[in-house]
């Protein structure tokens, strides 16, 4: 099963080494990671996509609240929650093909952020398989070039993560 | 991590970090640091020169170090503190940290680090401390600020004495312990990130010791967690209490009295029948700091399928021990001080006594299996066999001895045959089963208690991995009584290779060894070689009365024995070769 962590961590030279340091060496998978400061400086948040057995998710979450540089870990899997991916995508972008890499960018609400002759580079934000798809929906050949953030998740209504 | 630095005195005296260093660890009341000098720690040296505060032992390899505080950790309960130099000193002090984190023993390593401006330039003995350590500490830190420094001590102080314990490293890199700083040592910090459990869940305390009453083949399984949080007294009231049978893991002897009738033996790989079967077969288990170590339980779904009704209760500091390799039905996180404590008032207060007659049928049942003698051996062999080595130690000891031992057969035949009747008598490796600590171990809990008896069971190759600190025990004056149960093998390895490799013994046998009687002498120790069943009782009590030499007991042993029962890797507890097997 898919599962998406969020993880508070103290903001610390090394932290980021030690959750993913955990993860090598107990042999987790980790399907993505993103980390970047909080509202509160001396805080990190990440979000890890990651798979798994119930069993090993449960030694996952508790390996990493055994890390003395965590301050909390939730499973936003386990409740509501949204999980957002951004994407930067470069294509091939001439002839007759340019009108037809702008529809398709709309109908996936991408937004085209930069321009050539021969190529468009197109943001698009959303689930991780609405960008799948949206890759799934391009010629292959005329992806010159992908690169995406990895999920970062938040749950739904009004409870907060917090220290 | 949080910094919640108090405000500076304005009288606070200005040390240099290497004077901090020094001061932090007299406010801790470190008695001894073990360590090793190089260019990185100088600074911390020189503050070390003039300081009565504490006593250092130079030992004469930094794995040494490390070994000899975690020895005197395990025996007096107190973190042991390490320090040595940076890069080759670190690599050195690397095994002994390890070995001290898989066994959970509470240390402080200071290590030094080439200073803040030359790191990330492959300095001379330049090494990423903190990244090379990570995997096998509780904690570590770096410290770029020398007004961070006697916090960051405290800090690591705290870390590792608390929860489940275990080793952090301080690195500091030689200008901080250069530059100066206003001294100012908190009595507490509050760390948000890590506070661990020490009270169980109330609710989760009373479905247990429901569970206990109920039980019809009850079964308590201790392991080291015992030893370490200090609950032996608990632990013995409540198996008293409840007479229930009682077994340890190899971490967890003399945590009951192994003399207590209600002691059936340790269990696991080289576990008594009687342990092992109890295990399989309960239907309600209470383990108590124990990590259903593969060593343990052998086969997790064999455990699970052969007693699948069985109802298990699992009481840890730490949550990722449970339901790690065996699922529970009652899960309790605490100190297991706290929750013994809080078990036993229940238990007193209980109107419920556990069923007399199916607990009398259940013993009845645990008698059988001790009939089979398991641990029996050839008393009549007219060559020595270790096991009867270990009896007479037992025997000329009183059984109150601290016994040190190394890695192999010798390791388990004195768990075996040594009674141990109280927690912290008992200093081996048992997570990372590191060959070499014995002699290192002996000197850390003979330091600590000087008057008692200490001795080190080994093996002829495992001492060879540390011999060279018979210098520091010549140094020191450290009369610890080394035994040798020399049987010209790696035993252990000698043993697997004749079980599962079809008798060829590649590589286990122990060529060109030294005289160790001679080597004792260079030392300038007594040596002895004993070769007969005959002289072993007398050769111990001469040994013995040698109160202020180091004698090294060289005895030549059987090179064929076995240790016997073993439960095969892989297989079920129930699983188990027996000597009458073969
Ligand atoms: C050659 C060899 C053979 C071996 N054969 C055997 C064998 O036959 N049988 C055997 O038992 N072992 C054997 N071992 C040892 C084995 O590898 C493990 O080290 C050992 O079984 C683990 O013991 P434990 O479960 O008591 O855990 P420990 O490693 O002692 O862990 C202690 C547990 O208690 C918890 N704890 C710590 N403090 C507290 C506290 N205050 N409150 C609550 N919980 C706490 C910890 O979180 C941890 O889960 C062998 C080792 C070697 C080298
Ligand atoms: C540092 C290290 N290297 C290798 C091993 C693997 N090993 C386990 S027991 C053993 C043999 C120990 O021989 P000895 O010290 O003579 O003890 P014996 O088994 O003969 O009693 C070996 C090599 C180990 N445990 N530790
Ligand atoms: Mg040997």
């Amino acid at each position: 099963m898919r599962h998406i962590l969020s993880i508070l961590v103290e903001n610390e030279a090394g932290a980021l080494s030690r959750v993913s340091g955990l993860f090598s060496a107990r042999g987790y998978n980790i399907e993505s990671l993103t980390v970047a400061p909080t509202e509160d400086a001396t805080m990190s948040r990440m979000t890890i996509v990651t798979t798994g057995s119930d069993e090993i998710v449960e030694q996952i979450t508790k390996q990493l609240n055994k890390l003395v540089d965590v301050v909390k870990v939730v499973d936003l899997s386990e409740g509501r929650h949204i999980e957002r991916e951004l994407m930067l995508v470069k294509v091939r972008a001439a002839g007759k093909d340019r009108e037809e890499m702008k529809r398709t960018a709309d109908i996936f609400r991408g937004r085209i952020i930069d321009v050539t002759d021969k190529s468009y580079t197109i943001e698009l934000t959303g689930t991780t398989d609405k960008l799948d798809a949206f890759l799934e929906a391009l010629d292959k050949g005329a992806i010159l070039e992908t690169v995406r953030t990895g999920v970062s998740g938040i749950g739904r209504g009004e409870w907060v993560l917090k220290a | 991590m949080e910094l919640k630095l108090p405000p500076l005195a304005e009288t606070g005296e200005t040390l240099t970090g290497a004077e901090i260093v020094v001061r932090c660890l007299k406010e801790e009341g470190v008695e001894f640091v073990f360590g090793y000098p190089g260019g990185a720690v100088l600074h911390i040296y020189d503050a070390i020169f003039d300081q009565k505060a504490f006593s250092h032992i130079l030992v004469r390899h930094e794995q040494a170090a490390l070994h000899a505080a975690d020895g005197y950790a395990r025996a007096t309960g107190r973190p042991g503190v390490a320090l040595v130099t940076s890069g080759p000193g670190v690599t050195n002090a690397v095994t002994g940290i390890a070995t001290a984190y898989m066994d959970s023993i509470p240390l402080v390593v200071i290590t030094g680090q080439v200073p803040t401006r030359a790191i990330g330039e492959d300095a001379f003995q330049e090494c990423d401390t903190v990244g090379i350590t990570r995997p096998c500490v509780k904690h570590n830190f770096l410290v770029k600020d020398v007004n961070e420094l006697a916090i960051t001590i405290k800090k690591a102080f705290h870390i590792a004495t608390t929860g489940r314990p275990g080793p952090v490293l301080v690195d500091i890199p030689k200008d901080v312990s250069a530059q100066s700083a206003r001294f100012h040592y908190p009595e507490k910090v509050h760390l948000r990130s890590y506070s661990p459990v020490v009270k169980g869940h109330s609710g989760q305390i009373k479905k247990a010791v429901q569970l206990l009453l109920e039980a019809k083949r009850p079964m308590i399984y201790v392991g080291g967690g015992v030893v370490l949080g200090e609950a032996s007294a608990e632990l013995t009231e409540l198996v008293r209490l409840l007479d229930y049978p009682c077994t340890e893991t190899l971490m967890g002897l003399g945590a009951f009295p192994a003399s207590d009738k209600r002691f059936v033996g340790m269990l696991g790989m080289h576990g008594t029948v009687e342990a092992n079967m109890a295990m399989q077969n309960c239907d309600v288990l209470l383990a108590v700091g124990a990590r259903f170590d593969d060593r343990v339980i052998g086969n997790p779904s064999h455990f699970a399928a052969g007693n699948p009704t069985r109802k298990i209760v699992h009481i840890d500091v730490d949550p990722s021990s449970i339901s790690k390799r065996v699922r529970v039905d009652v899960p309790i996180v605490g100190h297991v001080k706290d929750v013994l404590a809080d078990m036993l008032a229940l238990l007193k207060g209980a109107k419920d006594k556990p069923d007399p007659a199916a607990l009398a049928a259940w013993w009845d049942q645990i008698g059988l299996w001790r009939a089979k003698d398991c641990l029996k051996y050839d008393r009549t062999a007219a060559i020595i066999k270790p096991q009867y080595v270990i009896e007479k130690l037992w025997e000329i000891t009183k059984g109150d001895a601290y016994i040190t031992s190394d890695v192999g057969q010798h390791q388990m035949w004195a768990a075996q045959f040594y009674r141990f009747d109280k927690p912290r008598r008992w200093i081996n490796s048992g997570g990372l089963g590191t060959m070499g600590v014995g002699l290192p171990y002996a000197m850390g809990v003979k330091l600590a208690f000087p008057d008692a008896d200490v001795a080190c069971v080994t093996g002829e190759a495992s001492i060879q991995m540390c011999i060279q600190e018979l210098s520091t025990c010549k140094q020191y004056h450290l009369p610890v009584k080394l035994v040798n149960l020399n049987n010209r093998y790696m035993g252990m390895v000698r043993q697997w290779q004749e079980f599962f490799h079809g008798n060829r013994y590649a590589e286990s046998y122990m060529d060109a060894l030294p005289d160790f009687v001679k080597l004792a002498e260079a030392y300038g120790h007594v040596g002895m070689r004993i070769d007969k069943p005959a002289d072993v009782e007398g050769a111990l009590r001469e040994a013995f009365k040698l109160k202020d030499r180091l004698v090294f007991l060289d005895i030549i042993t059987d090179q064929t024995e076995n240790v016997f029962p073993m439960v095969p890797g892989g297989k079920g507890m129930s699983e188990m070769i027996l000597a009458e097997d073969l």
